[in-house]
């Protein structure tokens, strides 16, 4: 490795320079750069970076890529836009400052998007996620029509309000990375920015997975056994935020709060394979917002949760 | 005069929102400088993406002086009452109080005189409160702030206000105020990317100027004009035609502040699918317009808007749109080619996961009902019965497509298109698109027949469930638009000329619904027609027939548990229990009788009626004459008689297991409130008509009166003798022997035209019913010139009043003329 490879890290030739310059960018402005949550999610906001430090009065300002996991959403690797794992850049800053919307905008900026060229546009979109018992107002943010981020100031997470509100931007890397190389076909993206033989595509990195993945979670997944690894890590959660509280304090949220990840996804996952009726659904999805209001009131009663 | 400048910049406000908040904002704010006595000349409020705006024009610069004299205590009062009367008038001595005297004494009087407040302070009082406690249908916290609680609230973080006010000819002022650390000045921003330099401004004028050339067009309806038109002339130069669309384009309007109009273009082969679907799709992802060439069909072109003038002249940002569109199309594609797949009848299963409401069960069970009733209303109708099945079994299928589900708005249209592709009878397509039908005043009737059978049947069966469970509209909430189902029936029954006798079909789905509550261990039950016992709902399962001709629909049904859950009775089939109900079964409740859900829903229907007559111009008086009781009516203003309370609904049951049961609520049964058939609408209204017209002739505003005379007379003379003291017949031996000849004259005359009138009104002859009555009018004038009705002799008396009566009754035939008005 001596010659310096024909690959370009410019954030319109390659995914990973994408990446990199969306972590330099926010790394520059004072956040805390993490690596992705070492768990099947369904979203960035997961994270407990997310999750539990949007709680309590502390102040926060983080940014981190997450694999995130839809079962649902795979198509055997067909679909140029749809995929059953993808990558989501998250940053949440905590309390939102006064111009989030011109940083996002610098961020555009500095991955290749040419504001004098593009049009830009704030749609309203208010998110909700009922599993985690949070919701916030925002916008999707579009380019061209295409909607690339969302935007969300947090208004309540796990039940409780926030105070003070973090805004979170999640930024769809496929689909942003589609635009700026001018790709149609997710498979076709550089991944890598190398040119030639050099070059490694999307699809050289993920196909063969979302296929695999797709007999997986529509096909072959052992419903038996998720059902019973939804009640275990159910009952887990409960245990564990039993045994961690000590009077005023927690000692276990964090733990707790993994096994609340850990239904979610086999949630998601027995969705996928069509074995939850529509009024059991409702019922499921109640049962992990119940124990992710009780993380989150867990993770109050930590320092972390802003006890001193 | 002086004016205000109010501006409130803030992050993105959704499209939907901005129209209202700016007339609340106007209506805030203009109120409450009315209430402190602040009048102005005009206001105008506007909405951009980052903006509400406010202008009030011709304010006064200060509130009016107010001087008020206050009288106080009795000279020579105990000082102290004195002293506290001297500081409650804000004065400091009783050298400053003046003394009046009236002949009840002395008093101490103050003259108070209070300054009017500069406007200005004002405006600083009450702008802040308004901001705080704006009517957002939404609104959050954000930043360092909301660690408080209580902090700020808006629809998105506020940044900065604008708020100036003075006189045209002078540099007005900013009024000062502060909200959450947001101080109020003349400083706003233009364009986010084109402009976002401050801009200072002074007042309206040039606040607008300004804006505009930091490209900010302030007023929603003119970017809307300027959409419009650069679009119109777009596709023209280019051999299209814009599909127009309000609502897209109100949303539009809110999402730019300076419109730029693009076209772009997508590949032919797209245009296989159906146009609709393509539009629904073009406008609900990407909120763009889609064109039509010169032969109508769709062109393979869209017209979006976007909020910059592009350095490139928009080339990429028609590039980038192109791509979403073309992936969306993809997808819709996708769908069309998917659904195609499954035929409509194999998806009818899939039904039973649909939940139509929590009460009244799932689509597959209302498709049940519908099928069964369209089936029976296709012979009034002139459809063929099993035609009117089928498409009624069909006519909800589509709601489990893909493209359905992701355009819940094409449903029915798309249920055409693929019963077209499978080749079904073509009246059978076009009722499942038309059974939705009409879904407003303006919308289109069917005409179709199978399609009016499947239509009416929707209707009335939503209208029937939602009555069964005492669903029904209240005020301004609608949220299952009830009022437009009954709507629909009016226009396909009057629009059609239809005469379908909606009390029996108003039965059978009741009948249906009730069937739902027969469960496992519940049974309902029904009084028989000949009061000997009751019938059980699962009768109608065997015998329909049977079943309609035994029971008694004016009664309330039963919803009973047995008390032998081993009783061999329990699995019949058909049940009929001749001995005591409750011998074999506890009653958990008891539910309204079809009857009387009829007539509340009739009442119902008659309202929209009106609204619907009233806004093609009848008099809706007239209506109200028509469909009074023909029984001896109260007078106008005291209420009519509007049906029989519910006895208990549906939901009472269905919630209520296990509760004992409810006491049985008196039953109004017999008589009905309305006049004959008032369930056939298409017969009330082409009475309504004729009335109006004789009304219009001499004769007819002659005979009304005539009639009013009488009516008052025997008003004033029932209060003397009492109410129904002239319903007796009248005596024509009487007037034979003492009669005057005018008095003969209408007597017979009277006897005649009634009986015309009666026989007219029988064979829905209402104009010959109103010729009948109009032969009245000669004897009646000449009986009002010429007979004392009170004459001395009491027996001649009553019976010249019997005859009187006999006038008012004669023209009740038509309509109840006491309701009248004018």
């Amino acid at each position: 490795m001596n010659a310096a490879p024909a690959v370009t890290m410019s954030p319109d030739r390659s995914f990973q320079g994408l990446i990199l310059t969306l972590q330099r960018f926010w790394a520059e402005r004072g956040c805390v750069i993490l690596q992705p949550y070492d768990m099947e999610v369904g979203a960035g906001t997961f994270h407990p970076a997310t999750t539990l430090r949007a709680l309590g009065p502390k102040t926060w300002n983080a940014a981190y890529v997450q694999p995130s996991r839809r079962p649902k959403d795979g198509r055997y690797g067909e679909n140029p836009n749809r995929l059953q794992h993808y990558y989501q850049f998250q940053v949440i800053l905590k309390p939102s400052p006064p111009n989030l919307q011109e940083l996002y905008l610098e961020s555009l900026a500095a991955i290749g998007v040419d504001l004098a060229l593009h049009d830009v546009r704030f749609v309203e979109d208010d998110w909700e996620s009922p599993t985690l018992g949070a919701w916030g107002l925002g916008w999707e943010c579009w380019c061209d029509g295409m909607e690339v981020s969302q935007f969300t100031y947090f208004q309540q997470v796990a039940g409780f309000e926030c105070a003070p509100v973090a805004g979170e931007l999640t930024y769809g890397l496929e689909r942003l990375a589609m635009y700026v190389q001018g790709v149609e076909n997710v498979y076709d993206l550089n991944f890598n920015g190398g040119e030639g033989d050099a070059k490694v595509t999307y699809g050289d990195v993920f196909l063969q997975a979302e296929q695999e993945y797709s007999r997986h979670n529509f096909e072959h997944a052992d419903t038996q056994m998720l059902f019973r690894h939804f009640k275990d890590a159910e009952a887990e959660c409960r245990a564990l935020l039993d045994k961690g509280g000590e009077g005023e304090r927690h000692l276990m949220a964090l733990p707790a709060y993994d096994q609340c990840i850990k239904a979610s996804h086999v949630f998601n996952l027995l969705d996928a394979r069509g074995v939850i009726s529509v009024t059991e659904r409702q019922s499921y999805i109640l049962r992990v917002r119940e124990l992710a209001k009780a993380c989150g009131a867990a993770w109050l009663r930590t320092e972390g949760g802003g006890v001193a | 005069m002086s004016d205000l400048l109010l501006e409130l910049f803030s992050e993105e406000i959704p499209a939907r929102m901005q129209r209202r908040a700016a007339e609340d904002l106007r209506k805030l704010v203009t109120d409450a400088l009315v209430e402190r006595g602040l009048l102005y000349e005009g206001a105008k409020a506007y909405a951009t993406p980052r903006r509400l705006a406010l202008q009030v024009v011709g304010l006064p610069a200060k509130g009016q002086d107010v001087r008020e004299e206050r009288r106080g205590p009795r000279v020579g009062a105990p000082q102290a009452a004195v002293d506290g009367f001297v500081r409650s008038a804000g004065l400091t001595s009783t050298e400053q109080v003046k003394v009046e005297s009236t002949p009840k004494g002395d008093f101490y009087v103050a003259l108070i005189e209070k300054p009017g407040r500069p406007t200005v302070e004002v405006l600083a009082e009450i702008l802040p409160a308004i901001i705080r406690a704006f009517p957002w249908p939404k609104s959050m916290r954000w930043g360092a702030a909301s660690r408080e609680t209580g902090s700020l609230r808006w629809v998105r973080p506020l940044h900065s206000i604008v708020c100036t006010f003075g006189p045209e000819t002078e540099e007005p002022e900013i009024v000062p105020f502060e909200v959450d650390g947001i101080a109020s000045g003349d400083v706003t921003y233009g364009h986010r990317f084109m402009a976002p330099q401050p801009i200072r401004v002074r007042r309206f004028d040039d606040y607008v100027a300004a804006l505009e050339k930091a490209k900010v067009v302030l007023d929603a309806d003119r970017r809307k004009e300027i959409i419009l038109a650069d679009a119109r002339n777009l596709a023209f130069a280019q051999g299209f035609e814009l599909v127009e669309d309000e609502g897209l384009l109100e949303e539009v309007a809110g999402l730019v502040e300076w419109p730029v109009v693009l076209m772009g273009q997508f590949e032919e082969r797209f245009l296989a699918i159906p146009g609709e679907a393509i539009r629904a799709t073009i406008r609900a992802n990407q909120k763009c317009f889609v064109l039509k060439r010169a032969d109508g069909t769709l062109a393979d072109r869209f017209i979006l808007v976007s909020n910059i003038v592009a350095s490139d002249g928009g080339t990429a940002i028609v590039a980038g749109n192109g791509r979403v569109v073309r992936a969306r199309l993809s997808d819709a594609a996708f769908f069309w080619e998917t659904d195609k797949k499954t035929k409509l009848e194999d998806r009818l299963e899939k039904l039973k996961s649909i939940v139509f409401h929590e009460k009244l069960g799932t689509q597959y069970e209302r498709v049940e009902r519908i099928a069964a009733l369209a089936k029976e209303l296709a012979p009034v109708v002139g459809a063929d019965p099993a035609l009117a099945e089928r498409a009624a079994r069909l006519a909800k299928a589509d709601l489990v497509t893909e493209m359905v589900g992701e355009f819940p708005e094409l449903q029915g249209l798309m249920g055409r298109y693929y019963a077209a592709g499978e080749g079904v009878e073509p009246s059978v397509a076009i009722a499942i698109e038309d059974h939705y039908k009409p879904q407003g005043p303006s919308d289109r009737v069917p005409t179709d027949p199978v399609a009016v059978a499947v239509a009416l049947a929707d209707k009335l069966d939503t209208l029937v469930g939602f009555w069964a469970i005492d669903e029904k509209p209240t005020g301004s909430k609608d949220p299952y638009a009830l009022r437009r189902a009954a709507l629909g029936v009016i226009r396909l029954v009057l629009e059609n000329g239809l005469q379908p006798k909606l009390e029996q079909f108003v039965q059978l789905i009741y009948s249906m619904y009730l069937l739902r509550l027969h469960t496992a261990d519940l049974f309902v039950f029904m009084h028989d027609l000949e009061g000997k016992g009751h019938i059980s709902i699962t009768a109608y399962f065997t015998d329909d027939e049977r079943f309609f001709r035994a029971v008694d629909f004016s009664k309330p049904a039963y919803i009973c548990r047995p008390r032998d859950k081993n009783d061999d009775r329990n699995s019949e089939d058909s049940l009929i229990i001749t001995l005591g109900l409750n011998h074999y079964y506890e009653i958990i409740s008891e539910i309204i009788s079809a009857k009387s859900l009829f007539e509340l829903l009739l009442a119902f229907v008659h309202d929209r009626l009106k609204v619907y007559l009233r806004d093609k111009g009848a008099r809706h008086d007239l209506i109200d004459a028509v469909l009074a009781p023909v029984s001896p009516s109260p007078p106008v203003g005291e209420g009519r008689e509007g049906g029989t309370a519910p006895a208990g609904s549906m939901p009472a049951v269905a919630d209520g297991i296990g509760t004992p049961p409810s006491p049985s609520l008196p039953h109004k049964g017999g008589e009905g409130p309305h006049a004959p058939a008032a369930d056939d609408l298409l017969m009330v209204v082409r009475r309504v008509e004729a009335l109006g017209r004789f009304l219009e002739t001499e004769d007819g505003a002659n005979l009304l009166a005539g009639y009013r005379r009488a009516a008052n007379i025997l008003k004033a003379e029932e209060k003397k003798d009492g109410a129904g003291a002239f319903d007796g017949a009248v005596d024509y031996d009487l007037i034979a022997d003492k009669g005057q000849i005018e008095e003969k004259l209408l007597a017979v005359t009277l006897a005649k035209a009634a009986e015309a009138a009666r026989a007219a009104v029988a064979a829905e002859d209402f104009e010959g019913a109103m010729k009948a009555l109009a032969e009245l009018r000669p004897a009646v004038d000449a009986f009002f010139d010429k007979v004392t009705v009170n004459a001395e002799d009491p027996p001649v008396r009553v019976n010249r009043l019997r005859l009187l009566n006999a006038l008012r009754a004669a023209t009740r035939e038509v309509a109840d003329f006491g309701r009248i008005g004018g």
